[in-house]
């Protein structure tokens, strides 16, 4: 029976470039922007870094596919260096490939780094592309917010809940991520909106409207993780370990079976199950202390709630509403902005989760700093559509914990 | 033996452009347009053209029968998408038809398509199995012309054959004479028409009649016997006139449905006898007869056999099936009329690997999906693989075909960020009766429909894409509502 991941692994340092339209950048001013702050952090030299991770989903609008990017950007000397791509979850398969790297014995000291590049298209939201040769043939001409706008129309149908109550709750969701990114220096978005603003915005994909959508950014970020010996070895205290490491993959069932009504994520559920077995964790609304989760679209952060077990199914727009999630709530949900303000840069998303769950847990997350101490932080990454998607948990806490 | 129809089919575009929104952009620049500025004429969506038309009307026409008995499938069109592609035979695979079959374009006259119909009762006299024969048009008309109001887009079909037939071809008779009334050249997109009174006097009047006399001399037929005369042409008082040339009855004049549909060319003598089979009773005598280069004339008599023909839309249906269109911007947009802002997003490659369509045509053309004989559940696509969890059996699969599947809405969006020639995009999920599910683009979703969770959906062959690059175009199934509520109820 394997045992898990649970605090065999340390995140030694960790760095996060500023996110936004960085029209002046390449994807390797955001690498280095990164990797320089987690290096400091992790206090070591580049030489003890022995694998590295890349993590990049829409590779053809910037750097291209390899690792090599990384490997040049960084001048790593000849290091084993990998590229991943997960649709959304890249960030985290980076991060999940080095803890593994480190839990296994192969090394003692990875680094995990995604990037993305995404403002050179010449358009708002995200690159229309291609899907595949045979996909194309017969897949909905569906867009990000297109496919997540149909969470509402299911999740509203399923639960009874009327248009305008699911568009008030969904605009508490981001009003609530702007309030949280104007603390944050280093979010895309850091303007405050009323719901009003929300509510009124022009439609996107029925019934998300522009405020119902994160911001598309250029950006990265870097995590740095060895062994909790190692890290002591190196001065650490406190150390933060990694307690779960959990992916899940559709099988066709949602797209292909109807067994699936639409109206939550049949991946989150197996992964959130596994990811708090893995952690120990028994009782997720009373023990985990702040969630980063993929709010691509309000609905989406709507419904991941229920399907993370922190909301009873059906009761997620009650707790949206009561202020559950807010900065101040009891379980703060995207403390630094969320994909919504703090941005979406793909495949650096799942890392930037990581590393607020990393400065909260020691107390230097600067203005949007949460005052009860955080415990187990639980980040979460959706790639792909409801109906077909890869999702990514990561729990991280104080060791021992 | 004798030969005649089976079967008939409609198909009608159900966006109606009023007439009067044409002339009030146009009549500065031509006053006289405004004498055309009634009713209203048929618009075929975006992504329908002739080939998804005739696809409808054969749907339309082989409903309640056995598609396996068709031999061949003829088509008829002077808006072929495909020059150098059989469109028959994208026809015939949306059908799902056997590959056993013949298949035949008919084209280059607005005489198509009754041509394409009595080369049909001709060969249907050797005995082989019934035609299937379809046509379609979807005319493309200059900015502010006469043709622009006056022409509809539209589809008929017929089963053709021996047997139960009801409607016995009489007789057909074919006068061809290379009168040039108008013309389109090579690489030309649009009409060339001469003087209109010139047609009428020169071309109509003297050509026409001498067909239909031809036909029913030959058949032993009197002109007043006749109960229904389906003459095609736009131009007012057209089959008046010939009618009374040869003697018909002006009571058997056939509607020309200029004022709801328009002229849809080279179908349209075609949708005007698929029209008068729908009210017809036994012992009626229809005389179609057509005119380009020439004239075709055909007479029915109905049979009993009508009255236990399965129940069908036909053209009355689609043409209920229906949605005023105000906006004349749309029509010229999607017939490339204007120069549109389509955006960077409209940019994308939409190349298709013909092998790759090959290998998957029965997925993308037929809709066939898989059905597995382990367990029974049914899906879309197939696939090697069983998607039922409690059984994953390999290579079950056996085919499934979904296209007459009708389906109700799951999720659903309405999409202004990815491109669509016509915003907002509507898709979502569809499930089948009798399971099976699909992401679906949905099409034909008109601005005063209500989609909801639960309303019902019927599958329609379209254009998926257009490649326009390489001028290919590739198709697939699209829910459309079937019976939503409007707005406001």
């Amino acid at each position: 029976m394997a045992s898990g991941i649970k605090d065999k692994v340390a995140i030694l340092g960790m760095g996060c470039s500023n996110f936004g339209e960085r029209w002046n950048d390449n994807a390797e001013d955001l690498m280095i922007e990164a990797y320089v702050e987690a290096l400091a952090d992790a206090g070591i030299e580049k030489s003890q870094i022995e694998a590295a991770w890349l993590a990049t989903a829409i590779e053809e609008e910037h750097v291209g596919k390899s690792a090599v990017p990384l490997s040049m950007a960084l001048r790593l000397p000849n290091i084993p260096v990998t590229r991943v791509e997960n649709y959304c979850a890249s960030g985290s398969e980076a991060f999940r490939g080095a803890v593994y790297a480190v839990a296994s014995g192969a090394c003692d000291i990875a680094l995990a780094l995604g990037v993305e590049k995404l403002k050179d298209t010449g358009y708002g939201g995200l690159p229309q592309r291609n899907r595949g040769s045979v996909n194309d043939l017969f897949w909905a001409n569906a867009s990000a917010p297109g496919s997540f706008a149909q969470l509402a129309s299911a999740y509203s149908a399923k639960h009874g809940v009327n248009r305008d109550d699911m568009k008030r709750a969904m605009a508490h969701i981001s009003v609530k991520s702007h309030d949280n990114g104007s603390r944050n220096p280093k979010a895309h978005l850091r303007n405050k909106i009323d719901e009003d603003k929300v509510m009124n915005a022009p439609m996107i994909a029925e019934p998300l409207g522009l405020f119902d959508c994160c911001g598309v950014s250029d950006g990265s970020a870097c995590a740095i993780v060895t062994t909790p010996e190692i890290a002591r070895s190196l001065g650490k205290k406190d150390l933060i370990t990694v307690k779960a490491l959990q992916l899940s993959a559709s099988n066709g069932r949602e797209a292909q079976h109807n067994s699936w009504d639409g109206s939550h994520f049949v991946t989150t559920r197996a992964a959130a199950n596994r990811a708090y077995k893995e952690a120990g964790i028994t009782k997720p609304r009373d023990q985990v202390s702040m969630f980063e989760v993929h709010d691509c679209f309000s609905v989406t952060e709507l419904v991941t709630m229920e399907d993370l077990f922190i909301s009873d199914e059906g009761n997620a727009v009650k707790d949206v509403m009561d202020g559950f999630y807010d900065a101040d709530g009891k379980i703060p949900c995207q403390i630094d902005g969320g994909l919504k303000c703090f941005g979406h840069p793909i495949g650096a998303s799942g890392l930037r989760m990581i590393y607020e769950m990393y400065l909260q847990m020691q107390g230097r997350a600067g203005d949007r700093q949460r005052k009860e101490e955080p415990v187990f932080g639980m980040t979460h990454n959706l790639g792909g559509f409801p109906h077909q998607n890869v999702c990514s948990i990561t729990i991280v806490g104080k060791e021992g914990a | 033996m004798e030969v005649g129809i089976l079967a008939y089919g409609g198909y009608i575009p159900q966006s109606r452009l009023q007439r009067s929104e044409i002339a009030k952009a146009h009549a500065w620049f031509n006053p006289g347009l405004k004498g055309l500025a009634k009713g209203e004429r048929a618009m075929a969506n975006w992504d329908e053209d002739s080939v998804t038309m005739a696809v409808e009307a054969a749907r339309d026409c082989l409903a309640g029968l056995d598609r396996d008995q068709v031999a061949a499938v003829y088509m008829a069109s002077t808006t072929f998408p495909f020059v150098d592609r059989q469109n028959a035979g994208i026809v015939a695979d949306a059908l799902d038809l056997r590959s056993n079959l013949q298949t035949l374009d008919f084209a280059s006259s607005q005489r198509a398509g009754s041509a394409a119909l009595a080369v049909a009762l001709q060969a249907a006299k050797g005995g082989s199995g019934p035609i299937l024969f379809t046509t379609a048009e979807k005319r493309k008309t200059l900015a502010a012309s006469p043709l622009e109001l006056t022409s509809g887009d539209g589809a008929a079909s017929f089963l053709v054959g021996q047997g139960k037939v009801i409607a016995r071809l009489l007789g057909s008779h074919t006068e061809a004479v290379d009168f040039v009334d108008h013309f389109r050249g090579e690489n030309e997109d649009y009409d060339y028409s001469w003087e209109e009174r010139w047609i009428r006097d020169e071309g109509v009047v003297k050509i026409v009649p001498a067909a239909i006399a031809a036909v029913l001399e030959a058949s032993g037929v009197k002109a007043g016997d006749i109960t229904t005369f389906c003459f095609p042409l736009a131009a007012r008082g057209s089959a008046a006139a010939v009618a009374k040339k040869v003697g018909i009855p002006e009571g058997a004049i056939a509607d020309n449905l200029q004022a709801n549909c328009g002229e849809t060319g080279t179908a349209h003598s075609m949708v005007m006898l698929a029209q008068a089979l729908e009210g017809a009773n036994p012992g009626d005598k229809i005389l179609v007869a057509s005119f380009g280069q020439g004239s075709d004339a055909l007479l029915f008599e109905v049979t009993d056999e009508i009255k236990s023909l399965p129940a069908r839309r036909g053209v009355s249906g689609y043409l209920n099936r229906r949605y005023a269109e105000n906006n004349y911007s749309k029509f010229l947009a999607f017939h490339d009329l204007v120069k549109m802002e389509r955006g960077i997003r409209a940019e994308t490659d939409k190349k298709t690997g013909l092998t790759t369509l090959y290998r998957n045509k029965d997925m993308a053309q037929s809709m066939i999906g898989g059905e597995c004989s382990q367990c029974g559940t049914v899906q879309f696509p197939k696939s090697r693989m069983c998607v039922n969890e409690n059984c994953g059996a390999i290579d079950t699969q056996e085919d499934y075909s979904f296209a007459e599947r009708t389906s109700k809405v799951n999720s659903f969006t309405a999409d202004r960020l990815t491109y669509s020639p016509d915003p907002p995009a509507y898709y979502g999920m569809v499930q089948f009766e009798g399971g099976g599910r699909l992401m679906s683009d949905f099409t034909d979703v008109s601005p005063d429909m209500e989609i909801a969770v639960g309303t019902p959906m019927r599958m329609m062959f379209r254009v998926k894409d257009y490649d326009n690059k390489r001028n290919f175009r590739r198709y697939f199934w699209k829910a459309a509502p079937d019976g939503a509520a409007k707005k406001g109820e």
